[in-house]
């Protein structure tokens, strides 16, 4: 591998999107997100690569769709204003199974917010955020390393299920700069052949080809028989997602565990060094980490939750989102306590510990 | 070993560039950095402020509230989290924007002309340069041979006036932090 670099979370996740075979890239700028286009408009023509500036975040979707039509490692980012323009794209992408990496760097909402970080976007990313019955796969990094760790994994998800995938970052990890060691680079061969796995359904000049046919990429199907044929396959890749796709961090769960959390993200940071203080004074608090957000990590946390289990803590950037997959996967065994901040505010690890140290 | 700094002080005056080649000297030096930056509606002429955690182990959360260090280029920057500095921490403040002392009894506190220092060398540009100096020459934080190299990897073939400035601004420093 080679050496670590100094990088904000933006133009890492831009970097590894690069190495890792996006050559289409569409967005519009808005911060806490800007470093990302910024990246990708200077490095992209260097690797012979598209970037386009759009004129609205509708654009850029909508271009999203029409290269991943083609079979192309195709990406766009913003921030929770912009993604929820996104959603009729995205939808209509679900829709037609197409495979697309979409990167949110969250910030402080509802409306336009302000550009601090949050998680107010829980909801919209893990429900699908369309119209329509569909899911995308969503990723929440919690460092630098691991946000351009994602894009990588994010692409080759994406190609396996031909579905979309959600990067679920925010403000604070969008402008962190930590190291990160980025994975090689991809040829130009290796990227040639990622893109004819797709070419039993993608749009693609096959004039040469013994069985030339053409395909037809599309999300209107007027006949409900149909439809629900075509809804029901998606459902199956859903099915085989959640058995085979979930990821997480456990950290500090033992069977002394006395409180049991849960947290993704930013939040999750700020939980560890909370714990960490904690571990001082000779409480056990233990800690899951959801990395994918959907599918959810319900089993694990059904497994990390033991007799000496008090109380279940969920701490998000928002109202409370999670605790309701939180809830399910606890069915009522125990309460579930909750530690939220809001506005793009983000909650300290010595207000974490006060919280922790009264539940407990 | 972990230390939380704070560096602050009016946009344009290079608090944020302190923190980067901290942060990236660190980083060589085997360690684990964060270098979180405000990112509201700062300019040119408001305020800027970055935290940034150096550990030799994994760094959890990158929030800072109660510094280690503060690094204060301007009076603002003072007022705003001298208070918050740990009891036993240290402060290195720019005295040319700094007139009031924090009077705090235990907290260590470091005055240096840098803006003086920086006219002095010729360029008013390596004011923040002297601070890193100060952190350097006080607390050995990282090697002063650890962010020449990185100095002269970014500004050795662009400007080497200004990388020379920068290193006699530094060495500036660390003569003022080696003293204290």
């Amino acid at each position: 591998m080679a050496d670590k670099v100094l990088m904000k979370g933006n133009e890492a996740i831009a970097e590894a999107a690069l190495r890792a075979g996006c050559r289409l890239y569409f967005a519009y700028p808005i911060t806490p997100q800007s470093e990302l286009i910024e990246y990708m408009s200077k490095m992209m023509p260097k690797v012979g690569g598209t970037f386009v500036q759009s004129e609205s975040e509708i654009a850029a979707i909508n271009m999203v769709y029409g290269a991943s039509g083609c079979g192309k490692r195709v990406m766009t980012s913003s921030s929770s204003p912009g993604i929820s323009l996104k959603q009729e794209g995205i939808s209509y992408i679900s829709g037609a199974s197409l495979p697309a990496v979409v990167v949110n760097v969250v910030r402080g909402g509802p409306g336009l917010g302000d550009i601090q970080p949050a998680q107010g976007d829980y909801y919209q990313a893990t429900r699908g955020g369309g119209h329509g019955d569909y899911r995308n796969i969503v990723l929440a990094p919690s460092t630098v390393q691991e946000f351009a760790d994602m894009a990588p994994l994010a692409f080759d998800l994406a190609d396996k299920y031909r579905i979309v995938v959600l990067i679920l970052s925010d403000g604070l990890i969008g402008q962190m700069m930590e190291p990160v060691e980025f994975q090689p680079a991809k040829t130009e061969e290796e990227i040639e052949k990622l893109g004819k796995q797709h070419e039993s359904w993608c749009m693609h000049p096959n004039e040469d080809e013994p069985n030339h046919h053409h395909h037809i990429i599309n999300s209107l199907e007027l006949d409900p028989n149909v439809l629900s044929d075509l809804v029901l396959n998606l459902e199956k890749k859903y099915i085989e997602i959640e058995k085979t796709e979930i990821r997480f961090e456990e950290y500090n769960i033992s069977p002394d565990n006395e409180i049991l959390c849960v947290a993704y993200g930013t939040a999750a940071r700020i939980t560890k060094s909370a714990i960490e203080e904690l571990k001082k004074e000779g409480k056990s608090i233990g800690l899951i980490r959801p990395i994918t957000l959907w599918p959810f990590p319900t089993e694990a946390i059904k497994q990390a939750f033991n007799q000496n289990v008090k109380k279940i803590l969920t701490l998000e950037l928002n109202l409370g989102q999670m605790i309701d997959d939180v809830r399910l996967a606890i069915e009522g065994k125990v309460p579930v306590d909750f530690i939220g901040r809001v506005g793009g505010l983000v909650f300290s690890p010595e207000e974490v510990k006060t919280k922790i140290e009264e539940i407990l | 070993m972990k230390i939380e700094l704070i560096c602050s002080g009016f946009g344009g005056q290079g608090a944020l560039t302190i923190g980067k080649f901290l942060s990236l000297a660190a980083m060589k030096e085997g360690k684990d950095v964060s270098w979180l930056p405000s990112y509201g509606p700062e300019m040119r002429g408001g305020t800027a402020n970055v935290a940034v955690v150096i550990s030799d182990k994994q760094i959890a959360s990158p929030l800072v509230s109660h510094p280690d260090w503060l690094v204060a280029l301007n009076k603002p920057s003072v007022d705003k989290f001298g208070p918050m500095i740990k009891s036993g921490g240290l402060m290195i403040a720019n005295s040319d924007m700094c007139p009031d002392k924090l009077e705090r009894e235990n907290v260590e506190e470091i005055y240096a002309p840098m803006l003086s220092i920086a006219n002095e060398i010729g360029s008013a540009k390596v004011l923040n340069m002297v601070s890193l100096g100060v952190i350097i020459g006080k607390t050995g934080i990282v090697k002063f041979e650890t962010v020449e190299k990185d100095l002269k990897e970014i500004l050795g073939k662009k400007n080497p006036a200004l990388l020379e400035a920068n290193l006699k601004a530094i060495a500036k420093g660390i003569e003022i932090g080696g003293k204290s």
